[in-house]
């Protein structure tokens, strides 16, 4: 059967396109050849190793979720946003989306076209024997447009890889002007360039240009539409009628072929490895090592585009900019073992990098994993939170087992307070637990806040922890200390389970992100009070006064990014006051700099975050700065306390306690 | 020699012979704040931990110091890495991060 595209062709009578050089190679193409074989060689055998590398099973996931429809319907919207049109980047700074999409995505149609014109006009041509690796990248140079025969279809073709070789060339202007300044394009901040990023990014540059003036040089010939021909006049006009242009092709060739070998050393092996990323991403595989398997794909994901300088709170300090994510990578790239867990250390696991970058590197659960390389395997020893048996299942309230005898305060003798007396729960008539968790019980305005609150709105509650308890656990995993976290979570479930509840609430977000994600509550609501209260409030339980406050709520880290509560918050305070905006919020609220997340930040450098916070936060001009974390508030409170006057009359205060008026 | 009966309590007894000058150099330099600590105390005070096992940061800092590394160890020993010891430390010390060199410096070999 002779395929479809080979009857169009065959439909004129005298053949448009003359297959010019009869071998269909010229020398000129070595560079390019070599390059492209070394590149592809190169990933197909980084393919092969990542995919051995990642667990059996998640390898199965994999390949089957390339066959879920829901799967594959994500992978192409994917793949066609974030690696060819650059969405994610567009939506926040459109000027440098476009300069990404013009490269990426005109580039990706000039081969896509390239090889359609081909099909079409040397069909033959396409198969790997007769040149099918370079041909379509040089087709100009190998053909001879037939004067008085270029049809509609052809001409169409020679607008639309002019358009796109404009499109790119803007884009390519765009990314040199970058270089230079790139404030003009929305970015304080950009990467260094390492040496490989260097060659490859200096052949890119030349590549498109080199490739215009070929084919310009050749138009006389190939044909060629508004810029090419154009071009092709102008040197003309400057040469005479003669115009030599091997030379060129050359040029263009090598361009080519210096940018394919450096890739694989340079960022911009991110345009193919982006897409095996975007896959396994899709596929729901998690990474479980900072640097094999998954991780790898996801490291080499990154393209270096340095949005996450600007993204990360540290970066107010300029010392601090080589910390973030994006050398993070790059040191994970390089094994530079040193400078990996340094940097990992240093994070705040604020997670905003996560959240803004285009290719979705999910640089702090790396760091975590990092984390963990080295601190999983520290000792320790729990075995005192046994005492847990005797919980709140028997008295109604968890407490520390007082047969035990361990010394508290370092005094020998002394026992741990008496647990209340109190009476078994029912599960109906006790359906709500609260848990405070360590940082709000040692915040104990938000605590009577709190249960202020549960009073007015009538709510029969069992406060678990109000004589003392354990962590959640969250802290150690922040820390790489898994398995001890395991031991935390487990006899927090338990404690949760016996008791009966039917939903949790919790006042700290980092308590409420590990309770939703790591102890699966079988049957129980896990809720965070701002999303409870708002539903009292919304079913009417709870009464709310509105004064005339001006309200900004700053969304905690782990509530924010970390669990996606956005809303409820919001609409709560909305009652109880007037809300104001600050000027970074959402998912681009800035951390307040008291996070657990970092281990090796020191208190200078977290009290320049609170600052630059407060000042995102102060932009609007509030009276009163509302947070729904322990640690926030404590931070806060603090760098207010310390700032100069402008801030003075600012109050800073705990949600439950604005609703409280 | 003849005994006085004068002698020390073993177990109170501090020989500053056996304190460990390169593992303590190892555990200021990745965490400077070892040295600036002013034994408060406030951190033993909040310590979640410290309500199921004997948990002090304080003595476990003394105790380095007091060439007793082993007791230090068993004094951090339970930590649940919360962090309410910063939360509270008047010196602003990065005490997570402290406990952690310390157990890493002195269980290792
Ligand atoms: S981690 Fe993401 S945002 Fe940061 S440089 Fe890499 S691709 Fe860009
Ligand atoms: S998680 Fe936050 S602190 Fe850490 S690198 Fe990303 S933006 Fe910076
Ligand atoms: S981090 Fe450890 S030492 Fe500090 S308060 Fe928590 S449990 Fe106690
Ligand atoms: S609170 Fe800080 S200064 Fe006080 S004993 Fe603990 S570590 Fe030392």
């Amino acid at each position: 059967m002779t395929p479809l595209f080979q009857i169009l062709a065959a439909q004129d009578v005298a053949p448009e396109v003359i297959d010019r050089i009869p071998s269909g190679y010229s020398h000129f193409v070595i560079p390019f050849a070599v390059g492209i074989t070394f590149m592809l060689c190169w990933l197909l055998v980084g393919c092969v190793r990542l995919l051995a590398a990642i667990p059996r099973h998640d390898r199965l996931t994999f390949f089957k979720s390339l066959f879920i429809p829901k799967t594959i319907v994500r992978n192409l919207k994917d793949l066609f946003g974030d690696c060819l049109l650059h969405l994610k980047i567009w939506r926040r700074k459109p000027l440098l989306g476009y300069m990404h999409s013009a490269i990426a995505f005109g580039w990706f149609m000039i081969i896509v076209l390239g090889h359609i014109e081909v099909a079409l006009f040397v069909p033959k041509r396409l198969s790997v024997t007769n040149g099918g690796l370079f041909y379509p990248i040089f087709y100009r140079y190998f053909v001879w447009m037939n004067p008085g025969h270029t049809t509609l279809r052809g001409s169409f073709f020679f607008f639309l890889m002019d358009f796109f070789l404009l499109y790119i060339l803007s884009g390519i202007a765009l990314a040199v002007f970058k270089r230079f300044r790139s404030i003009v394009l929305g970015m304080r901040h950009t990467t260094k360039p390492s040496l490989a990023d260097r060659v490859a990014l200096y052949s890119l540059w030349l590549i498109f240009p080199l490739r215009l003036l070929a084919e310009s040089f050749t138009a006389d010939l190939s044909g060629g539409s508004f810029l090419t021909v154009g071009v092709n006049r102008f040197w003309h006009l400057l040469f005479g009628d003669k115009l030599w242009f091997t030379p060129c092709w050359w040029a263009y060739s090598i361009s080519l072929g210096l940018f394919f070998v450096a890739m694989p050393f340079s960022r911009y092996m991110h345009i193919l490895t982006e897409v095996l990323w975007i896959l396994l991403r899709n596929a729901g595989i998690k990474p479980n090592h900072p640097r094999k398997g998954v991780a790898e794909a996801e490291i080499y994901a990154c393209s270096s585009c340095g949005l996450c300088l600007d993204a990360c709170p540290m970066n107010v300090q300029k010392k601090n900019l080589k910390y973030s994510s994006v050398y993070f990578i790059r040191f994970l790239r390089r094994h530079n073992e040193k400078k990996i867990s340094a940097i990992a250390d240093k994070c705040l696991m604020c997670d905003k990098c996560h959240a803004l970058c285009p290719v979705g590197v999910d640089a702090p659960a790396l760091r975590r994993a990092q984390r963990a390389t080295e601190n999983n395997s520290l000792p320790f020893d729990y075995s005192c939170i046994s005492a847990v048996d005797t919980g709140l299942a028997a008295t109604g309230v968890w407490a520390p087992d007082a047969s035990r005898p361990v010394r508290v305060n370092g005094r020998p003798d002394a026992l741990p307070p008496d647990p209340s007396p109190q009476e078994s729960l029912p599960d109906a008539s006790r359906p709500v637990l609260y848990f405070a968790g360590c940082m709000t019980r040692l915040t104990p305005r938000i605590i009577k806040a709190v249960e202020s609150v549960f009073e007015a709105a009538g709510v029969d509650y069992v406060f678990a922890d109000r004589e003392g308890g354990m962590c959640c656990g969250r802290p150690l995993m922040l820390a790489g200390r898994n398995d001890a976290a395991a031991k935390l979570i487990e006899a927090n479930k338990k404690m949760i389970e016996e008791s009966g509840c039917s939903t949790l609430v919790l006042s700290c977000p980092i308590c409420y992100k590990i309770f939703k994600e790591e102890y699966r509550l079988e049957g129980i609501k896990v809720t965070h009070y701002t999303q409870y209260f708002n539903e009292l409030i919304a079913s009417g339980r709870l009464k709310v006064e509105k004064t005339d406050r001006k309200l900004v709520y700053h969304d905690p880290c782990e509530l924010g990014r970390g669990c996606g509560v956005y809303f409820e918050p919001r609409a709560a305070l909305g009652k109880a006051g007037t809300l104001v905006k600050a000027s970074m919020e959402y998912d681009e609220s800035i951390c307040c700099g008291g996070s657990l997340g970092s281990l090796t930040l020191d208190v200078k450098d977290r009290a320049k975050i609170a600052e630059a916070s407060l000042k995102s936060l102060t932009a609007g001009s509030p009276d009163t700065i509302v947070t729904a974390c322990p640690l926030c508030l404590k931070t806060f409170s603090e760098a207010v306390a310390n700032s100069g006057s402008p801030m003075n009359g600012v109050a800073v205060k705990d949600f439950a306690e604005v609703l409280r008026g | 020699m003849v005994d006085f009966g004068f002698g020390l309590v073993p177990s109170s007894r501090i020989n500053l012979d056996l304190f460990d000058r390169e593992k303590y150099d190892k555990l200021t330099a990745i965490e400077p704040d070892a040295r600036i600590c002013i034994s408060c105390g406030s951190c033993t005070a909040v310590c979640t931990a410290g309500q199921f096992a004997h948990t002090s940061l304080r003595e476990a800092l003394d105790d380095i110091l007091n060439a007793n590394p082993d007791k230090a160890l068993e004094s951090l020993r339970s930590c649940q890495l919360c962090g309410k010891c910063a939360m509270v430390c008047p010196r602003g010390i990065n005490t997570r991060h402290l406990i952690l060199s310390i157990i890493k410096v002195y269980s290792g070999e």
